[in-house]
């Protein structure tokens, strides 16, 4: 109850309370992630459960009744009459669930070249940094559409549509992790020369437990910030990858699915079955990316 | 006083590459700049003895306290602590430092229990109650152990310092400017603290400081630094008494004395402290020595025995 108590006071939950963009980004956050968590309870119908479907439902508009069946749908039905609405809250899980780790891999492996690379420094160092500016100069979304094309032609052809999801996460997560890498380098140059790490070294302790229980609970505070913001830019890239046909496969349509398949009947005026996917990845993406600024205004010292 | 020197540091050097990057040198045609932070420095502490070395800000002060440690390698020469390295004694826990900056000496993520109890535990060694045990000897409470660094003054974050240092049951400490951070009033009480503990736990002191007021008191032998050269080495009463090297006299000239008489014919200090990448001819305090002649500029003046004090300068006698 303290815990809470202090949690409440602390700087950051003051200055959460006093930013109401803040706050309104999270309440959409929050619901929009309760309700991926959640859509097997929420979702009025399963997606995926080929004898729920009624292909006269099909091209139904939003809140207006079926004129075969009768039915009425919050958010219309697409051709082959699938609840927008569900599918929405199913594609929401895909999305978050490639976004989410895909930052846990860019963040690992970023964290753990940047932390060996500031501290050792030398030859470990420009090596792994130049492999960083090397990957920088081709957009992430080239780097992620080369592994996921390796990938697939790897890949057996009865496992793809399985394997699909996890080749996005390897995908997105390589091509993501330069950042994590140069910020973590940077701050454990910082810290690496301060005293209590020469303290820890005479202690008799080995670099690899210096660097873990010294170094890195100091270095992880801008980590933070750029998971926060690099989730944003994952579940874009994902939905990019998507809606290029590469992603996530119509058996499990992430947001990025969705919106390529509304898109075909955008102009044959069926238009809800792109718009509404569109702007659940547009708050998605846009709530994540407000929060993370926030973090990151707060959490800078040089602009108290 | 007695028998074997529990610290031998034999013609100790040190030399810093700071050439500019490799581009440069090739586009700007710049050459290779070589520093010697540290050059031929050599002195012996005795077992239970405190040492203290002492010199203006880039006389190496620091550099030789990261080598008696441990901490960097020497270019030439060695450091021998009871008959081993410095990495040996490292490792029985029979050497260990205090810092100067005690607001970065301390890992602020950790508990004060867990900082204090570190190089114990780091040997596989028994923790429990330690850091409590060592909190209370230091002056601080039992309780303190459960708070973070960013809870305590200055002067309390150095007492952490030194209970940490302690954990380990050093034989040898090594202070590099453990006052220099703190008000004045706390530096006496760290002072003291430190004298207290060698009585009680057998230590041996290798003292950094620039200040030559705050060794007066605590250090048997002091040796004076100048640009990483020894330039004189007495008892510390000898010291204060007879200093026999000019630049002994500009510091204690320097230095305020509480009752403001100026004792002797000292010269006011005069001049800078000269780049060390690119020291001057034979003796390196030739250019602001007020009493140097021709034989200054030509020649290297050797450490030598001056009635009873090693003095490196050609004309003391």
């Amino acid at each position: 109850m303290s815990r809470m108590a202090r949690a409440w006071d602390s700087d950051l939950a003051y200055g959460f309370r006093r930013s109401p963009l803040a706050v309104l980004s999270l309440a959409v956050l929050l619901m929009l992630v309760a309700g991926a968590v959640l859509a097997p309870l929420v979702a009025p119908t399963d997606p995926f459960d080929p004898a729920s479907l009624d292909l006269m439902n099909g091209f139904t508009p939003p809140l207006t009744e079926n004129e075969f069946t009768g039915e009425r749908f919050l958010l219309g039905t697409d051709d082959q009459g699938r609840d927008v609405f569900s599918a929405i809250l199913f594609g929401m899980r895909i999305s978050l669930m490639v976004g989410v780790l895909a930052v846990m891999l860019a963040m690992v492996i970023g964290v753990s070249l940047g932390l060996v690379a500031g501290f050792r420094g030398g030859l470990v160092d420009s090596v792994v940094m130049r492999a960083a500016d090397v990957q920088l100069t081709f957009p992430a979304i080239l780097v992620a559409m080369l592994i996921f094309g390796v990938a697939k032609g790897i890949t057996p052809v009865e496992y793809r549509d399985q394997m699909a999801i996890w080749v996005l996460v390897l995908a997105i997560g390589f091509s993501d992790w330069v950042q994590f890498a140069r910020v973590v380098r940077g701050a454990t140059m910082v810290e690496r020369d301060k005293d209590y790490v020469q303290a820890a070294r005479l202690t008799g302790r080995g670099s690899l437990s210096i660097m873990l229980r010294h170094v890195l609970p100091n270095v992880l505070s801008p980590v933070l910030v750029i998971a926060t913001i690099s989730l944003a830019l994952a579940i874009i890239a994902e939905a990019t990858l998507s809606f290029l046909g590469v992603g996530a496969p119509p058996t499990q349509p992430s947001l990025g699915t969705l919106i390529r398949i509304g898109q075909d009947f955008l102009f044959s005026g069926e238009w809800w079955i792109l718009a509404f996917p569109a702007a659940t990845l547009l708050a998605l993406a846009l709530s994540v990316n407000l929060l993370g600024d926030w973090l990151r205004d707060t959490l800078n010292p040089r602009l108290k | 006083m007695s028998g074997r020197p529990l610290v031998r540091v034999e013609s100790l050097s040190r030399r810093f590459d700071v050439s500019p990057p490799w581009l440069d040198r090739v586009i700007g045609r710049k050459p290779r700049r070589v520093l010697g932070a540290v050059v031929d420095v050599s002195f012996e502490i005795p077992q239970g003895g405190v040492y203290a070395l002492v010199g203006e800000s880039g006389s190496g002060k620091s550099t030789i306290a990261k080598m008696v440690v441990g901490l960097l390698p020497p270019s030439e020469g060695a450091v021998e602590i009871e008959g081993a390295g410095p990495a040996a004694a490292r490792d029985r826990g029979a050497v260990q430092m205090i810092f100067q900056d005690p607001h970065s000496s301390l890992n602020p993520r950790w508990k004060v229990r867990d900082i204090i109890a570190e190089p114990a535990r780091a040997r596989g060694r028994d923790t429990d109650g330690l850091a409590e045990r060592l909190l209370e000897l230091v002056g601080l409470f039992a309780e303190d152990a459960g708070r973070h660094p960013h809870e305590f003054s200055g002067g309390q974050r150095q007492r952490i310092s030194i209970a940490r240092a302690l954990a380990s049951e050093p034989r040898l400490i090594v202070a590099d400017e453990p006052t220099s951070a703190l008000d004045v009033s706390v530096q006496a009480q760290v002072i003291n603290l430190m004298s207290d503990l060698r009585e009680a736990h057998g230590l041996t002191y290798l003292f950094i400081s620039h200040d030559l007021t705050v060794v007066e008191h605590v250090a048997d032998t002091i040796g004076v630094l100048y640009l990483g050269r020894l330039v004189e080495e007495a008892g510390s009463d000898e010291l204060f008494a007879d200093p026999r090297h000019p630049y002994t006299r500009m510091l204690l000239a320097a230095a305020p004395r509480i009752d403001g008489r100026r004792e002797g014919a000292a010269p006011p200090p005069a001049g800078e402290i000269p780049d060390p990448a690119d020291p001057p001819s034979g003796c390196v305090f030739h250019p602001r020595c007020p009493i140097a002649v021709e034989r200054c500029r030509r020649e290297v003046p050797r450490m030598r025995d001056v009635r009873g004090v090693r003095v490196a300068c050609h004309l003391a006698e």
